[in-house]
């Protein structure tokens, strides 16, 4: 990167960093998919250890499990917590390996809106069976 | 770099990834990523379950057919392998994240230790399932 001294070069040093550096932004990225980690551990235990015991259950039994306000909740922080640390996790994935300018972004903003949806979509599945 | 016309040879390159014969702590590491990428996708059955059980008793026996078929118990097994692997070394992420264990020997020594208990874990979920 010692491009920056020719003389032919009539970009700016700021319009080459634009879109290419830090956005100070990677502590509070790096801090949040720990946090969801931590907090992905026992709840993602608590959903299999659920799982576990909820087997062979009917709809109806399952339905009323569900609508249990502890279980509720804890199915509802699981979607928060597991979906919030895809979205990090995955926007990692796709910054390391997709160089492409316009597919990356295309996938970086595509795959957040879709978690996004289908967060909403079971916390709104919970809701409609427990409340 | 000091780079005089007498050099121009072409220098040798350090072994590329795709000859490199990686060693365990770096498919580890991979691995890492591969099963944080497949847990990612499998929200999605997680979002068809909650969703089928807030839709009907017709979509919830769907589900509940399609995740009890031998398919469904593969993919559920897999699903838990890939899980407990993520979840434990994603826990020598955070020690990591200490300072500890970072020596080479440390971390190729808990890198067995983080295999054999996402294995147990996986094992011992399974059993519990089946004894259910």
């Amino acid at each position: 990167m010692s491009n920056g001294n020719k003389t032919s070069d009539f970009e700016t040093k700021l319009k080459k960093a634009k879109g290419l550096g830090s956005a100070h932004h990677g502590a509070e990225h790096w801090m949040a998919q720990k946090i969801t980690a931590l907090a992905n551990i026992p709840l993602v235990l608590w959903m299999v250890w659920s799982f576990i015991n909820n087997q062979g259950m009917s709809y109806v039994e399952f339905r009323f499990w569900l609508a249990d306000p502890f279980n509720a909740v804890m199915m509802i922080l699981a979607v928060i917590s597991v979906f919030y640390h895809a979205v990090l996790g995955s926007q990692v994935i796709v910054e390391d390996y997709i160089h492409i300018r316009w597919f990356r972004n295309l996938k970086l903003i595509g795959q957040k809106l879709f978690f996004f949806a289908l967060g909403a979509a079971c916390i709104f599945s919970v809701l409609k069976i427990a409340l | 770099m000091t780079d005089t016309s007498q050099t121009k040879v072409p220098r040798p390159l350090s072994p590329h990834l795709s000859i490199y014969n990686l060693p365990l702590t770096a498919l580890m590491s991979i691995t890492h990523r591969m099963t944080g990428a497949v847990l990612a996708l499998g929200t999605l059955l997680w979002a068809a379950f909650l969703i089928s059980a807030a839709s009907g008793e017709e979509y919830y026996k769907m589900v509940m057919y399609a995740a009890s078929s031998h398919m469904g118990r593969i993919i559920l097994l897999l699903w838990s392998a890939a899980l407990y692997f993520h979840m434990c070394n994603g826990i020598r992420h955070m020690i990591w994240d200490t300072g500890k264990f970072l020596e080479k020997d440390k971390a190729m020594r808990t890198n067995y230790v983080v295999i054999l208990v996402a294995v147990i874990m996986t094992a011992v979920t399974w059993v519990c399932a089946y004894l259910k």
